[in-house]
C-alpha cells in the first residue's frame, strides 16, 4: 500500500449507519442507513432540523450514544473500524484522535473545576507522566490558540466567569490540546449571539486550516455551514436526503426539501430571497 | 465576602434574639407561677414573695427579659446581700428542682450527647452516602430496589420503636450487646463502642435513609449532565469520569445539608437518650419536662436554637468555600 | 439561604438537542389515567388499604370495642399476675380470646381497645394538623407569591425564622409550658405552626412562576380581580403540588404526634395514643415485648404506608406532568 494511496482514502467512511431505540412497539430508527465520507482535512456539514438524527449521528461516531441505543453499520476512521473497538480502545480514540465540541458551552463545562483543569484533562489522561506545570502550559497554549486574551490569568478561572462566546472558545481549546484528526462540532453556535456566532465559525475555519484536522459541523442553520463546510449532508427524520459538495448543493439542490431549507435562509440579495420564499410556499 | 459575613452574623443575632424572646414569653408569661412551684406545698405568701424577689419575678416583663439577656452575655446576680448568688455568663438561671446552675447542668451532660451525636453523624454519612452510591450505580436492579425498601423502612420506623426492638433483640434475647451506658472512651474503647452502638444506629437511621435517597438522586441527575458527556468525549476512563465529574457535584449539596442536620441532632437525641437512659442533654430536657423544670427546658431550647442557627451559618460559609459559582461571584 | 432544590421544582431533563429520541407514547395526564396508573401499583394499593383499615378502626372504635368486650379504660386485674409485678397472664402479653392483643401489664387494660381508640387520636391529630398546615401553607404561599413586594418579604422572613427553629425541641418546650387541658387541640396548633412554611415555600415559588404565564396575563388583561385570578387560574394549577406535599406531610405528623406523646407532652393519659402507649411500655419491654410491639407495629406501618403512598402519588403526578 503506497503513501499516496493511503492519502486518497477518506479520513472517515460511514456506511449503513443505523441508530435505533428499542421500544415496546418495535425499534424506532432515529438514523437510517446513513452513508457518507469525509476527506482528510475536509469539512463536512450535516444539516437538518431538530429530530433529523444529526446529533445522534455524531454521538454514534464518538461511541457516546445514550443508554439503550443500538448502533449498526460501519464507521471506518483512518482505516480502523470504530464499531469493532472495545470501550477501552474507544476511550483512547476519544479526545485524542476525535474531539467534540458541544452545543451549550455552559452546561457542557463542569462548574466545579477551572477551565485550565478541564482543558488539560484530555492531555493528562492520554499522556502519561504529565506534570501539573506541563498541563497548565498546554492549557494556556490552547487558550491562546483560540484567542482568549490574558490566557495565563484566565486559565485559573471557572466557567461561570466567562461569557457565552468565551466559553465556546474554551470548549474548542479543549479539543486542541491533543491535536485531533477530526473535530466534531455539534451546533457550536446555536446558544450564542449572532455576532459571536461568526467569530466562533471563523475560529473553527482557522483551526482547520492551521492543524489540517477534519471537521464535521452539525447544525440546523444553513447559513452556518455555508461559511465553513465544503461538503454537505442533508438529513430529515433519520434519512439522508441529499449530499454533495457544498457548492453543488447550494447552487443546484436536487431535492425539494433541500430547496425548502435553502429558501428559508435570508440572503444578502434580500428581494430575491423574499421572492423565492413566497414561490416556495406557493409551490406546496 | 466580608459584607456577606456581616449580614449573616446580623441575621443570626436577630434570629437568636427572637428565639430568646419567644421562649421567654412562653415560659415566663404563659406557664404557671414558678415561685409557687419552687415553694412547694407548705408555703406561705411571704415565702413566695421572697422567692419572687430573689428571682426578679416581681419586676415587669421587659425588665425581667433584659435581665435574662444580660445574664446570658454578662452574668447576673440573684438576690441581695448575704443571700446573693453570682451566676457567671452565659447564665441560664437555676434549676427549680436541684437549684444547680442550668449552664453547669448542660455542660456536665454535653460530652455524652456529643459522643452520641458525632457517632450517629459519622454512621449516617457513611451508610447513607455509600448506600446511595450503590443504588445509583445499580439503578433499577435488585440492589437498588432492596436499598429503596430499606430506605423506606428507615424513614418510617419511629426511633423509639427501633430502640426498643433492638434492645429487646440484641440485649435481652441474644445478649450480644450490653445495656447502653456512658462508658468513657479512655476506659475501654471496645466497651465504649459496644455501649454506644445502639444509640448511634437509632439516632442515625432516619437521616441515613434520607441521605441515601439524596445521594442516589443527585448522582443519577449529575450523570445526565452535559459536562459528564464532555468528560467522556475527552476519552477519560469511566473511573475518572465518576470521581471527578459525577461525585464532586453530586456530593457537594450533601456536605452542606449535613451541617444543618448535624446541628439539629439535639432534637433526635432527646428521644434516643431517653430510651436508652443515657445521661445527656436530651435526657436532661426530657426529665425536666416531666418535672416542669422550666429554666432547664429553656436552656436546652436555646442551646438547640443556637446550634441550628450556627449550623445554618456554617453551611452557608461552607457552600461559598466549595462551590466556585458562589465563591467568586460572577465577575469577568 | 441554603441550596436545597425541592424535587418538585425539577423540570424535565434539560440539555442539548437529543434529536429523534423516541417520544414516549403516553397521552397527557388525565384524572382517570392517573387513577388507573395508581391502581396498577400494588404497593400503593396495599398502603391505601392499610390506611383505610386504620381509618375504619378509628371511626368504628366504639363498635369494635363492644365486639371485643373490653373498653380502653377498663381495668382487668384478672388478666395480670400480681405476684409477678402485674405481668400479664398467658402467652404474648396475655393474647387470647378475651384480649385479642393482650393486656397492659400492671392494670390489665385491653391493648386492642387502646390501639383502636389510639388510632382515633393519632389519625385525628395527624389529619387535622395536615389540614391546618395545608390551609396556612397555601394561603400564605399564594399571598406571598402573588402579591410579592413587602408582603412577600414579611412572609418569607417569618418562614425562614420558623424553619430555623429546632422544631421538635421547641414543640416540646411550648407544650410543656402550656396548660395540659385540651392537649389534642394544642398539638394540632403547635404542629401546624411549625409545619406550614415547608408547603408555603413551594406554593410561593410556583405561584410566582404561574403569575408570569400567558393565561394569567390574559385573565388580568380581561379585567379579572386578584381574587378571581388566584382562585380560578392559579389555585387549580397548584392542586397536584398540594396533593403531593400534603400526602408526604401526613407521615411526618403521625410520627410527630406519637413522638410528642412518647415524651409525655402530647396526649395525656388515660386517653390512649400509640406513642404514649409505647412510652408506657418502656419499663416493661424486656419482660413483655408484646406491649410495645403492637402499638409499635401499627405506628410503623401507618407511617410507612403514608410515606410510600406519598412517594407513589408524587411519581405518578410528575410523570403525568412531564408528558403534558
Amino acid at each position: 500500500m503506497t503513501a499516496s494511496h493511503e492519502d486518497e482514502r477518506p479520513l472517515l467512511r460511514v456506511r449503513g449507519l443505523t441508530v435505533a431505540f428499542p421500544t415496546a412497539a418495535g425499534a424506532t430508527e432515529v438514523v437510517k442507513s446513513l452513508d457518507f465520507d469525509l476527506a482528510r482535512g475536509g469539512a463536512l456539514g450535516i444539516v437538518g432540523e431538530s429530530g433529523s438524527g444529526k446529533s445522534m449521528t455524531s454521538l454514534a461516531i464518538m461511541g457516546l450514544l445514550p443508554k439503550g441505543a443500538e448502533r449498526t453499520g460501519s464507521i471506518e476512521f483512518d482505516g480502523a473500524e470504530l464499531t469493532a473497538l472495545k470501550e477501552r480502545e474507544m476511550q483512547a480514540v476519544r479526545g485524542d484522535r476525535i474531539a467534540m465540541v458541544f452545543q451549550d458551552p455552559l452546561s457542557s463545562l463542569n462548574p466545579y473545576y477551572t477551565v485550565g483543569t478541564q482543558i488539560a484533562e484530555a492531555y493528562r489522561s492520554h499522556r502519561t507522566g504529565v506534570t501539573r506545570r506541563q498541563a497548565r502550559r498546554v492549557a494556556i497554549e490552547a487558550m491562546e490558540r483560540v484567542h482568549i486574551r490574558d490566557a495565563a490569568r484566565r486559565v485559573d478561572h471557572y466557567p461561570h466567569q466567562f461569557s457565552g462566546g468565551m466559553r465556546q472558545r474554551v470548549m474548542i481549546a479543549m479539543t486542541l490540546s491533543m491535536e485531533p484528526d477530526l473535530i466534531i462540532a455539534d451546533e457550536p453556535t446555536t446558544a450564542l449571539d449572532v455576532t459571536v456566532q461568526a467569530q466562533i465559525l471563523d475560529l473553527l475555519a482557522e483551526i482547520r486550516r492551521d492543524t489540517g484536522a477534519g471537521l464535521i459541523l452539525i447544525t440546523h442553520d444553513l447559513a452556518v455551514v455555508s461559511e465553513v463546510a465544503d461538503h454537505l449532508v442533508v438529513m430529515r427524520e433519520g434519512d439522508l436526503v441529499e449530499q454533495g459538495t457544498a457548492e453543488r448543493v447550494f447552487c443546484d439542490p436536487r431535492e425539494p426539501y433541500t430547496r425548502m431549507l435553502l429558501d428559508a435562509v435570508p440572503r444578502i440579495d434580500d428581494e430575491i430571497g423574499l421572492l423565492k420564499t413566497t414561490t416556495a410556499e406557493e409551490d406546496r | 465576602m466580608i459584607r456577606v459575613l456581616v449580614n449573616r452574623l446580623l441575621g443570626m443575632a436577630v434570629v437568636l434574639f427572637l428565639v430568646c424572646a419567644f421562649t421567654y414569653v412562653i415560659f415566663f408569661v404563659l406557664s404557671p407561677d414558678p415561685a409557687v412551684q419552687i415553694c412547694g406545698k407548705n408555703c406561705t405568701p411571704e415565702a413566695i414573695d421572697q422567692i419572687r424577689a430573689n428571682l426578679g419575678l416581681d419586676q415587669p416583663f421587659w425588665t425581667q427579659f433584659w435581665t435574662f439577656l444580660g445574664g446570658l452575655f454578662a452574668g447576673r446576680t440573684y438576690g441581695t446581700g448575704a443571700n446573693a448568688i453570682e451566676c457567671v455568663a452565659p447564665c441560664l438561671g437555676y434549676s427549680f428542682q436541684s437549684s444547680q446552675p442550668v449552664t453547669d447542668m448542660i455542660l456536665q451532660r454535653l460530652p455524652v450527647s456529643v459522643t452520641v451525636a458525632v457517632g450517629a453523624a459519622v454512621l449516617w454519612l457513611l451508610a447513607g452516602v455509600s448506600a446511595g452510591l450503590v443504588s445509583a450505580v445499580r439503578e433499577g436492579r435488585f440492589a437498588d430496589r432492596f436499598i429503596a425498601g430499606l430506605t423506606l423502612t428507615g424513614m418510617s420506623v419511629p426511633n423509639y420503636v427501633l430502640a426498643l426492638s433492638l434492645q429487646f433483640l440484641l440485649v435481652v434475647t441474644l445478649g450480644w450487646l450490653p445495656f447502653p451506658q456512658a462508658v468513657a472512651f479512655g476506659d475501654d474503647p471496645g466497651q465504649w463502642f459496644a455501649n454506644f452502638l445502639m444509640p448511634w444506629i437509632v439516632l442515625s437511621i432516619g437521616a441515613a435513609a434520607v441521605y441515601t435517597r439524596l445521594t442516589r438522586a443527585n448522582v443519577i441527575e449529575t450523570l445526565q449532565e452535559n459536562y459528564v458527556r464532555t468528560a467522556r468525549a475527552k476519552g477519560l476512563s469511566p473511573g475518572l469520569v465518576w470521581r471527578r465529574h459525577a461525585l464532586r457535584p453530586a456530593l457537594t449539596p450533601i456536605v452542606t445539608i449535613f451541617g444543618m442536620d448535624f446541628a439539629g441532632l439535639l432534637g433526635g437525641a432527646l428521644i434516643t437518650e431517653t430510651v436508652f437512659g443515657l445521661n445527656g442533654v436530651g435526657k436532661l430536657a426530657a426529665d425536666s419536662i416531666t418535672k416542669n423544670d422550666q429554666p432547664v427546658i429553656m436552656g436546652v431550647t436555646l442551646l438547640a436554637a443556637f446550634l441550628v442557627v450556627v449550623g445554618n451559618m456554617v453551611v452557608d460559609l461552607l457552600y461559598t468555600a466549595i462551590d466556585p459559582r458562589v465563591r467568586v461571584g460572577s465577575s469577568a | 439561604m441554603t441550596f436545597t432544590p425541592t424535587e418538585l421544582e425539577v423540570e424535565g431533563a434539560a440539555g442539548g438537542e437529543t434529536a429523534g429520541e423516541p417520544a414516549p407514547s403516553s397521552p397527557p395526564a388525565s384524572g382517570r389515567r392517573l387513577v388507573r396508573a395508581f391502581l396498577r401499583d400494588r404497593a400503593a394499593v396495599a398502603c391505601s388499604a392499610y390506611i383505610l383499615l386504620v381509618v375504619l378502626m378509628a371511626v368504628f372504635a366504639p363498635l369494635l370495642v363492644k365486639l371485643s368486650g373490653y373498653g380502653p379504660l377498663e381495668f382487668d386485674q384478672g388478666a395480670v399476675d400480681p405476684n409477678l409485678g402485674g405481668l400479664p397472664l398467658g402467652w404474648g402479653g396475655g393474647i387470647g380470646a378475651d384480649h385479642w392483643f393482650g393486656v397492659e401489664p400492671g392494670n390489665g387494660r385491653d391493648i386492642f381497645a387502646r390501639i383502636v381508640y389510639g388510632a382515633r387520636v393519632s389519625m385525628t391529630i395527624a389529619l387535622l394538623a395536615t389540614a391546618l398546615t395545608s390551609v396556612l401553607g397555601v394561603v400564605f404561599g399564594l399571598v406571598a407569591g402573588y402579591f410579592g413586594g413587602r408582603v412577600d418579604m414579611v412572609i418569607s422572613r417569618v418562614m425562614e425564622f420558623l424553619m430555623a427553629f429546632p422544631a421538635l425541641i421547641f414543640m416540646i418546650a411550648v407544650l410543656s409550658a402550656l396548660p395540659a387541658d385540651n392537649r389534642q387541640v394544642l398539638l394540632v396548633v403547635v404542629i401546624s405552626f411549625f409545619g406550614w412554611p415547608y408547603l408555603a415555600r413551594i406554593v410561593r415559588g410556583q405561584t410566582m412562576s404561574l403569575k408570569q404565564r400567558e393565561f394569567v396575563e390574559s385573565a388580568r388583561a380581561s379585567g379579572a380581580s386578584s381574587a378571581q385570578i388566584i382562585f380560578k387560574e392559579i389555585l387549580p394549577n397548584l392542586s397536584s403540588t398540594i396533593i403531593v406535599m400534603t400526602t408526604l406531610a401526613v407521615p411526618g405528623y403521625v410520627g410527630t404526634e406519637a413522638g410528642l406523646s412518647f415524651l409525655g407532652v402530647g396526649v395525656v393519659p388515660p386517653t390512649p395514643s400509640w406513642g404514649q402507649m409505647i412510652a408506657s411500655s418502656v419499663p416493661w419491654y424486656a419482660v413483655d415485648p408484646a406491649y410495645f410491639l403492637f402499638p409499635g407495629a401499627f405506628l410503623f406501618l401507618l407511617v410507612l404506608s403514608f410515606t410510600v403512598l406519598g412517594d407513589r402519588i408524587k411519581k405518578i403526578v410528575e410523570s403525568g406532568e412531564g408528558r403534558a
